[in-house]
């Protein structure tokens, strides 16, 4: 904890980014040009008829003010109840656009955001690996939910209300000069100190959730660990020190969201009581200048009478109603713009490079025994390598033959992860790699299918340097079962056809027969069709591990890369596990990340590597008599892992 | 449900009650004052002295202050009063978690747990503000906006009896019509992000697999799905605003007429000019009203889950704990099983364990073995009480285990598990653990005995050496050794290590036992291995077999008469005798 704990303290200023609302409303509009163009003409009518109602107002209590004195209705109605009808007749239309502009929004506004998360999305699938690396996966996934559901608040209440607003203010503004310039100063005055204190409660409230959010992640964060050690907790009578700690989060989010809203609570007070108070004004100044007999300076040229005064008052109330609730946006719009920089930010990340032009096709030999391209599936395949120097294309069938000539490779520039490795697996042979955590087992695998890209050297696939191959193409050709084994949310059938989508049930359960995972899929309740949830929570490690190698098998590539379990999985599964992997690796390249010596024995080669460097190679025989670092290991004077 | 969460309101009752009170106060004021300013407008219009005007004034901002006051007061205290109740939900939460027995904690998953104690709990929070705010100034402010408009407008305000039941129920039908929608779409949408984070965390099956594309379509497909749902249920909440635009024109065009008949007719006796637009305010209040306690009622319904789930592990109750005035003090580490049956809540039928009778003298080292599923760790979580039997007993110092305390118990029986965990810190403070009160001595020799200081100590900050959370900065075999010193450290009578040194070399391994051995020769040693290397030289062993005690002897004995100990030892040497494996 110590290390994490300084970052949050006080409220951190708030910087954002320029251009973020223009992007955000380019995005609305790109998604629906057309709907978004009417839903704007809709908001700007109905909040322009929001604004109006005041001058009807003023006509009709000007006619009610000259006449009520009489008592004769009759001498009024008409003009009165053509005002009223005329302005019933705007309220029709202002209903009317103001329901279709909610009817559209609500397309609008989830119709973007799928857009946005499907590009989200997108990009995602293309990023190269060292995104993950560098992102966590909370980081990542805080973008689909929590940043994209603050972009709807701003989408669809936020942008659309301040807009509202804003056009309300502007039409008042105008009707309030048109009835009187002196009054309208006065409200000048009051909406400058409301301005001003909305700039600043607002802005400090706003800090503070902001704050706040952070210290959400932090809590977020240790609630997670706890919850994961929780049986740790209890076996070391831990829990009042567990209870003690999370005490001094909680505390730390307490104050920071009890200030945050604190601001934000008390906003709205003040502003509604500043409107309250420039209403008392407004109408002490009107009273003055009643009495006075000052002069109106007006558009309208209309004399202070009560029939101004009225409707201005109301006006005042509007305008300040209206700033109160722009100042209620001021947090989500904060926030909301700081989730679409994340989203952003995500979208704009550079995809994973692929300049490889060399493809897998389908392909047969012809009479005179020269291989050709196939129109369809053969069971053979070869690199269709055109060049560009001459035009023409050549073939070169799939093989499995893997080199690698001197290859450095670093994953943070400075730092060598490996150095000068020089290896080959000719096809069908298996090359094992041993040594220790952080060698570099893992990472020549790897640059081998192209997850990240080598600093130095070269690496080449049948013969062809792995650059010049699409990198899909590149993967396909390569199998891979890796150590954790990720289950994807479906049937148990679904992921073992993962590996070859257009696999015909038989194939996915003859795959599952050849690696030995049919006996258990078949005591699984509903057999090949038991549903897998949560990454296959349900199965075992060892279970995990032979559906994920039968996904691999249906797939049948040439090459394959197997990274062994770590996890202990009792001796009999175990050695299922091995018999599915032997019956993998048969007739294939192969190269194995060992972590028990057992599988490493019959290998063709075995590479030991220390610190990226490959410190011994060659037969189990031949190291065991050279007595090296391969014989301590063995010999059980080193850990592998 | 609802009592046994306002229990966490405790000592925040205060602000909580303060806050509807200041609000209460806030609305009367509001409501008064367009009372007030409609006489003040009056008097200006009957051409009144300035004194008049100045008396009005002074009486408005006056309000406008006590006003202002009681909602600076009321927006203080609900921050107050929702945060410290979010505070002490979350620490009652957390507590109860801690008080839980793995049988409890069997019963949550553990990112179950994770939602309850953030997402769930900002739920409840969100709703309780919305309650002790919204909930009493919406229908107070309806009330009362109602009753000012009777006193003023009479007649007139007849409009609102017609008004408030046709917005009513349009609004009632809104929400019966898209809450439905809404649950069902937030389930698709808990599955899509789920989705999500699972092709995060497998990106490299996808990326090998060159399934970019079509992960790509299944997200495509599921988001759209979503889209539609969401869309339909917003289209839905889409006749909100216009239903409430509706009422608020047909009154100000009523109003407006009537308003002006009445004014005209009676010559303004029955209404007065200034008092029209008073009652547009009122009218604006009462429907506003309304639409806010529509919108309560959704997000109430929508927080009511939220609120069963946090109460659900409230009302857990723990199913092992300390025994009143329990023994302190474990007389040795001699460890009995008497007749111990063992089944799992859950799954009553199985027996996990069955009439299970073993003796281990205190200071003996005992190996166990057996495949998976045959309760090897069940059987030693039953010494340390993380689970209790259902018959028979366990003893440890010639004592039942239910008679210790438990803190006591688990002091002395330490047991290092089998999915172990460090947690984000230094190496230091992870093996303080085992007793917060380690000396770096004692610290160093913990880790010398588990071989870990040998590793530790190349490290540049050796063990100041921070540990990322999961640990992830260690290798398997180092991580299990800090395990083991950190459970060394306890000074133990009685040690289990269940299968802890599974990623650790076989000689390392056998260095541990051999210091163990050593140094502790006091402390009874239990150890659960898949390996039969990692106990042949134990005093004798136990093997384990669906559940029963298959059979106990010394590894020559087993290996002459035990059928599943000599296949286990066959199976894991038949590559060759000499394979270390």
């Amino acid at each position: 904890m110590s290390k994490k704990d300084r970052s949050a303290g006080s409220a951190p200023k708030i910087k954002l980014k320029k251009g973020i609302i223009r992007r955000v409303v380019a995005t609305v509009f790109k998604c629906y040009p057309v709907r978004t163009t009417i839903a704007l003409v809709c908001l700007i009518v109905n909040a322009a008829v929001m604004a109006i109602p005041s001058i009807f107002m003023q006509r009709i209590i000007a006619l009610v003010e000259d006449s009520y004195k009489t008592g004769n209705w009759e001498a009024v109605k008409v003009p009165i109840l053509t005002t009223a009808f005329t302005l019933a007749g705007i309220y029709v239309i202002s209903v009317a656009s103001s329901f279709t502009f909610y009817r559209l929004m609500a397309v609008i506004t989830q119709g973007t955001l799928k857009t946005l998360r499907c590009e989200m999305f997108s990009k995602m699938e293309s990023l190269p690996l060292s995104f993950f690396d560098t992102n966590t996966d909370g980081d990542i996934m805080s973008r689909y939910t929590n940043d994209t559901d603050t972009l709807r608040e701003l989408i669809s209440e936020c942008l659309p209300q301040i807009m509202i607003s804003g056009i309300v203010v502007s039409v008042l503004m105008g009707i309030m000069l048109y009835f009187s310039v002196w009054l309208t100063l006065v409200v000048v005055v009051g909406v400058a100190a409301m301005f001003f204190v909305t700039k600043k409660i607002g802005g400090l409230s706003a800090r503070h959730f902001v704050g706040q959010q952070k210290i959400i992640g932090k809590e977020e964060g240790f609630v997670e660990e706890m919850m994961h050690g929780q049986r740790v907790i209890k076996v070391f009578n831990h829990e009042q020190a567990a209870i003690d700690d999370f005490n001094k989060v909680n505390e730390e989010l307490f104050r920071e969201s009890e200030r945050a809203n604190s601001y934000g609570n008390v906003l709205a007070p003040i502003l509604n009581n500043i409107g309250n108070v420039l209403y008392v004004i407004i109408a002490f100044a009107a009273g003055v200048f009643m009495i006075s007999d000052l002069e109106n300076i007006s558009f309208s040229g209309l004399a202070f009478s009560i029939s101004v005064v009225v409707p201005f008052l109301n006006m005042a109330k509007q305008f300040a109603g209206n700033i109160n609730r722009v100042s209620h946006q001021i947090t989500t719009m904060v926030m909301g713009l700081a989730g679409a920089d994340r989203i952003f930010t995500l979208i704009d990340t550079e995809s994973e490079k692929d300049n490889g032009y060399v493809t897998l096709v389908n392909a047969e030999y012809d009479e005179n025994g020269e291989i050709r391209e196939a129109s369809e599936r053969t069971g053979i395949w070869a690199w269709k390598h055109p060049h560009s120097a001459d035009g023409t294309v050549t073939y070169t069938e799939l093989k499995g033959d893997v080199r690698l000539f001197d290859v450095d490779f670093e994953y943070v520039p400075g730092k060598r992860v490996l150095t000068g490795i020089s290896l080959y697996a000719k096809p069908g042979q298996k090359v094992a790699f041993v040594g220790a955590t952080g060698a570099g087992k893992t990472t020549i695998t790897n640059l081998i299918n192209r997850f990240y890209d080598i600093a130095d050297g070269k690496i080449r696939y049948d013969g062809i340097n792995i650059n010049k191959i699409r990198k899909s193409d590149l993967r396909r050709s390569l199998g891979i079962v890796l150590q954790d084994t990720n289950l994807f949310t479906g049937t148990v059938m679904d992921n073992i056809r993962y590996g070859k989508l257009d696999a015909t049930d038989e194939e996915c359960i003859a795959a599952a027969k050849l690696t030995g995972a049919d006996e258990f899929i078949e005591k699984l309740p509903d057999g090949y069709l038991t549903e897998i949830k949560g990454g296959g929570a349900s199965l075992s490690q060892g279970q995990r591990q032979l559906i994920s190698i039968a996904r691999a098998a249906v797939a049948n590539p040439p090459v394959m890369i197997l990274d062994e379990a770590t996890s202990s999985i009792d001796t009999r599964t175990e050695a299922i596990v091995q018999r599915g992997m032997d019956a993998l690796m048969q007739g294939r390249t192969v190269f194995v990340i060992a972590h028990r010596l057992s599988t490493v024995k019959n290998a063709n080669v075995i590479i030991v590597l220390d610190h990226g460097k490959i410190i011994e190679r060659g037969s189990h025989e031949e190291l065991i008599a050279a007595k090296g670092q391969y014989y301590s290991l063995y010999t059980g004077a080193f850990e592998l892992e | 449900m609802f009592k046994k969460l306002l229990k966490s309101l405790k000592g925040y009752r205060l602000p909580a009650f303060l806050t509807p009170a200041a609000i209460a106060v806030e609305v009367v004021l509001e409501c008064i004052i367009p009372f007030v300013t409609a006489d003040l407008v009056t008097e200006i219009e009957n051409g009144c002295t300035l004194d008049v005007i100045v008396r009005y004034g002074l009486i408005l901002i006056a309000m406008a202050v006590v006003s202002l006051a009681a909602g600076a007061v009321a927006g203080k205290t609900c921050s107050v009063a929702v945060a410290g109740f979010a505070k002490n939900l979350r620490r009652d939460i957390f507590a109860r978690i801690q008080s839980f027995s793995f049988e409890n904690i069997d019963r949550f998953s553990t990112s179950s747990l994770v939602t309850r104690l953030t997402t769930d709990v900002s739920f409840v929070t969100m709703a309780f503000g919305m309650i002790i705010r919204v909930a009493v100034r919406s229908p107070f402010m309806l009330v009362f906006a109602f009753s000012m408009a009777f006193i003023m407008g009479g007649k007139m305000a007849w409009i609102f009896v017609a008004l408030i039941p046709f917005l009513g129920v349009g609004l009632g039908l809104v929400i019966m019509k898209a809450m439905p929608v809404f649950r069902k779409v937030f389930k698709k949408y808990d599955a899509l992000n789920e989705s999500v984070q699972e092709n995060v965390k497998a990106i490299r099956v996808v990326k090998s697999f060159v399934r970019e594309d079509y992960e790509k379509q299944k997200f495509d497909k599921a988001s759209d799905d979503v889209r539609k749902d969401f869309t339909k249920a917003e289209r839905i909440l889409a006749f909100n605003n216009p239903l409430m635009q509706v009422c608020l024109h047909i009154n100000m065009v009523f109003v407006m007429t009537f308003g002006s008949y009445l004014v005209v007719s009676s010559t303004g006796s029955a209404l007065k000019v200034p008092q029209l637009s008073a009652l547009l305010t009122y009218s604006f209040m009462i429907l506003n009203s309304l639409m806010m306690i529509s919108m309560i009622f959704v997000m109430l319904t929508l927080s009511l889950e939220s609120c069963r789930r946090v109460t659900e592990v409230l009302d857990e109750v723990p199913t092992i704990t300390s025994p009143e005035n329990g023994v302190t003090e474990i007389a040795d580490g001699s460890v009995e099983f008497d007749h111990v049956t063992f089944r799992y809540t859950g799954n009553e039928k199985v027996d996990a364990l069955k009439d299970i009778n073993l003796k281990i003298p205190s200071g003996a080292t005992v190996g166990i073995i057996g495949s998976t599923g045959s309760s090897k760790s069940t059987l030693v979580q039953l010494i340390s009480r993380l689970y209790d039997v259902s018959e028979g007993s366990v003893k440890v110092g010639g004592r039942d285990v239910r008679e210790y305390d438990l803190k006591a118990l688990r002091d002395g029986v330490a047991v290092v598990l089998q999915k172990n965990i460090l947690f984000s810190g230094t190496i230091k403070e992870n093996l303080r653990w085992g007793n917060a009160d380690a000396t770096d001595e004692e610290i160093v020799e913990a880790a010398k005995l588990a071989r870990a200081d040998e590793f530790v100590t190349q490290r540049p900050e050796g063990y100041d050496t921070y540990i990322e959370q999961g640990g992830v900065n260690v290798s398997g075999g180092q991580k299990q050794r800090l395990c083991i010193a950190r459970a060394l450290l306890k000074k133990p009578k009685v040690l289990i290590l269940d299968d802890s040194t599974s990623a650790v070399d076989t000689r390392t391994d056998a260095m541990i036992r051999k210091s163990m051995r050593e140094y502790i020769p006091s402390t009874t040693k239990i150890i659960i291995a898949q390996r039969t290397a990692s106990v042949e030289d134990a005093d004798f062993i136990v093997v384990m077999d669906n559940g029963r005690i298959d059979a106990v002897g010394s590894h020559a004995e087993l290996m002459e008469s035990n059928e599943i100990y000599r296949d286990i030892y066959i199976s894991q040497n038949k590559a060759g005798a000499s394979d270390n494996e």
